[in-house]
């Protein structure tokens, strides 16, 4: 067992940088678990602070039940593959990854069993002897994990050790670490500002903004409904819809851009009429019609981009109002024809002041 | 080995130049000058280390095998007597003597004193900031600028035994520390003085030394010593080396404990710089001072040249450091260029440095 639990952890750098505000979160035993968040807040700092090479100005980090606290890196029993790979350049593949079981004493024929073993499993047996810098950027990932396996430590600590492969050995890399993980089972916390990639490996997500978790979730619940308008803006490919209307009178219907869209069923108890709201919606969520459509966005098509397999038409609305659809291919329509998109409405989301309306307390961090 | 290295050049090389299409000239130099043009442009300077470094150079040589003397009969007609200078200084236990002294402030002073030091303050400041760091700073950069003549006053000052300053921190009145340890005095006042450059120097060298990995060392539970030893020397032995070098080559010819000390008292601080220069110009020996000058030399050659070899297996273990960087650079097709060419330019300095 090796939960994570933050208990109101704060960071303040000594410029006086408020990095990390009062967190609270629980990481599960055997989790990935996924950080994600724009560039500057505060991903790495939570990372470090639970590693211990930064110390918490308030709060604390309890592992497997143990205040961690004030415990210094090397005894949190716990391991970190940095962005860099962080590989010692004198060192052989081998001796690198058998460098933390030399720092714990183990002994020199375990060690080196060890570290063939480990390098074995991660496909690396050919290169146990070679040196970092004659390996490719993958075979250095590979080995950085091998160096942070072989000691079997509680927990894994990622900070975007993606982001230096080229784009396809990253998906391949990413399959890699989701199936690497789930064999060995071990709580690990990924950093990365790649919604793609935390989507895609992460049992659960947290998406930061400012030192602050602003939703906490499973991709599907962070990808369906984003907590608020930054979520719902950060998170998905492309960007969902954010469309300011207001509710007509009765509060059955929003207008937006002078079309009356249905109110989401989860959201018609928190509202009244007159209240200004944000549609959300997907562009994978809108349907395209090339007829006109009750209940349904209208405009002129100004953009047609090719995803490959469908195509993101930007549809200009009469008031001026852009908005993007998810087309699939064949019949993908002419720039300058008129067309409706029509919202599904169980993945409608409206929001008030930035907030999802209705929202769950689980899906709202406190 | 020579061969897998000079074929590793030769592919930067032409890697290097295939854009510009410069590649099929016969004559290979960077700027495309050729021979004679870049021969005129080096020449002037050439002609200056000849007249000023190599001529007085030689004429010690040629001196050292003479009985030239500042006065008496060989001043107007010097003879040659070969070898004799240099079998007598061999023979001299004054010249001995004073090789010993030079080797202990080197050694003492420089090689321990001033890189110890040097690399403790550059590790202590590495992270720290604010006005402590700031000042410490400014002391050790001061104690190296200033000019020597100065400098050996403020020493003969800080030393003296009637109202020193040493003595009075000390609470030592009367003691002589010039004529009680004047080989210590000498060390330590060089440690003093020249600690900014160790200090500078290693202060460059560990902000190359990537935060990740002292990090990862850390994270494993390695002590400071065990972060030094694995993590950080291994990355700046080159530094140490060309470090050690310099500061081993500019006290061995330091002349400045001979303002403090004259080489006294009775020869206990004489290095071999201020030896020589009691004989040649004290003593009038012009002759046995140059081939004195000239053991010298030799001496600074061979530290050099020692330094410089290890250095030279250094930079061959490097290199694999460097190729790393161009590989990540790019994608997949350069990681497989670079491929055949690494395991013959690394497997050489591999096994050197096992060995
Ligand atoms: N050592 C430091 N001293 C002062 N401020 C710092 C320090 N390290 C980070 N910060 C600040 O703390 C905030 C969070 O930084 P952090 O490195 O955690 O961001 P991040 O989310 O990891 O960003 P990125 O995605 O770019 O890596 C930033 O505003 C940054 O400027
Ligand atoms: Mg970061």
């Amino acid at each position: 067992m090796a939960d994570i639990t933050l208990n109101r952890l704060a960071k303040v750098y000594p410029g006086g940088v408020r990095a990390l505000s009062d967190l609270d979160l629980t990481v599960r035993d055997g989790e990935f678990f996924a950080l994600l968040g724009p560039s500057g807040c505060g991903k790495s700092t939570l990372l470090r602070t639970l590693a211990g090479l930064e110390e918490a100005t308030g709060g604390s980090v309890h592992i497997a039940g143990q205040d961690v606290t004030a415990l210094p890196p090397g005894d949190r029993d716990i391991a970190m593959v940095f962005q860099d790979y962080a590989l010692f350049p004198h060192m052989t593949v081998h001796e690198n990854i058998a460098y933390p079981l030399k720092i714990k004493k183990v002994g020199k024929g375990e060690r080196a069993a060890k570290a063939r073993e480990t390098a074995e499993e991660l496909g690396l047996g050919h290169l146990g002897e070679r040196r970092p810098g004659q390996l490719s950027g993958g075979q250095q990932q590979r080995a950085a994990l091998a160096r942070a396996m072989a000691c079997h430590p509680r927990v894994f600590l990622f900070d975007e050790p993606l982001s230096n492969l080229d784009a396809r050995m990253r998906l391949e890399a990413r399959t890699f670490l989701k199936k690497l993980q789930r064999e060995l089972g071990v709580t690990t916390v990924f950093v990365t500002h790649d919604q793609a990639e935390a989507l895609a490996m992460a049992d659960r997500v947290a998406v930061m903004e400012s030192g602050a978790l602003r939703q906490v979730g499973t991709p599907t619940e962070v990808f369906r409904r984003p907590a608020s308008t930054f979520v719902a803006s950060f998170i998905g490919s492309t960007p969902m819809n954010l469309l300011d209307g207001e509710l007509v009178a009765g509060g059955g219907a929003v207008r937006v851009s002078g079309r009356e869209l249905p109110v989401p069923d989860g959201a018609r108890a928190h509202l009244k009429e007159g209240d200004e709201v944000v549609y959300g919606v997907r562009p994978e969520y809108l349907r395209w019609s090339e007829r006109a459509v009750d209940a349904a966005l209208s405009g002129t098509v100004s953009v047609v981009e090719n995803l490959g397999s469908a195509h993101l038409v930007t549809l200009e609305c009469d008031g001026g109002l852009g908005v993007q659809v998810v087309v699939p291919e064949e019949h993908e329509p002419a720039v300058g024809a008129r067309g409706w998109a029509v919202p599904r409405e169980d993945r409608a989301l409206l929001y008030r002041d930035g907030e999802l309306v209705g929202a769950t307390p689980a899906e709202v961090p406190a | 080995m020579a061969a897998t290295t000079s074929s590793a050049e030769t592919a930067t090389r032409t890697g290097e130049q295939s854009p510009d299409g410069h590649g099929g000239e016969p004559e290979r130099d960077a700027a495309g000058l050729g021979r004679r043009r870049a021969a005129a442009f080096v020449a002037p300077a050439l002609v200056l280390i000849a007249l000023f470094l190599v001529l007085p150079a030689v004429w010690t040589l040629y001196l050292g095998a003479t009985d030239y003397r500042l006065t008496g009969i060989p001043a107007i007609d010097p003879a040659f007597v070969g070898l004799d200078n240099v079998t007598k200084a061999l023979g001299d236990d004054d010249f001995l003597h004073s090789l010993w002294l030079t080797l202990l402030f080197v050694l003492g002073s420089a090689v321990i004193g001033q890189a110890g030091l040097g690399f403790a303050l550059a590790w202590w400041m590495r992270e720290r900031t604010g006005w402590l760091k700031t000042t410490l700073e400014a002391l050790v950069m001061l104690a190296w600028i200033l000019p020597s003549s100065v400098v050996a006053f403020l020493w003969i000052a800080f030393l003296d035994r009637d109202g020193g300053t040493l003595n009075t921190l000390l609470h030592t009145p009367g003691a002589a520390w010039l004529l009680d340890h004047p080989m210590l005095s000498i060390i330590v006042y060089n440690i003093w003085r020249g600690s900014a450059f160790s200090m500078m120097l290693y202060s460059a060298a560990l902000g190359n030394v990537p935060a990740s990995h002292l990090e990862t060392a850390r994270l494993a539970g390695a002590s400071g010593w065990q972060q030094l030893r694995d993590v950080v020397f291994p990355r700046i032995r080159g530094h140490v080396l060309t470090n050690l070098l310099l500061i081993s080559l500019w006290t061995f010819n330091d002349f400045t404990p001979f303002l403090i000390t004259a080489g006294g008292p009775n020869g206990a601080t004489e290095t071999l710089p201020v030896h020589i220069y009691k004989t040649a110009l004290g003593s009038g020996e012009l002759g046995y001072g140059a081939a004195l000058s000239f053991l010298m030399l030799l001496i600074n050659l061979v530290v050099a040249v020692v330094y410089l070899r290890l250095l030279g297996q250094k930079n061959k273990a490097r290199r694999s450091g460097k190729r790393k960087t161009a590989a990540r650079g790019s994608g997949g097709p350069t990681d497989q260029d670079a491929a055949p060419a690494a395991p013959h330019a690394e497997a050489p300095a591999a096994k050197e440095e096992t060995a």
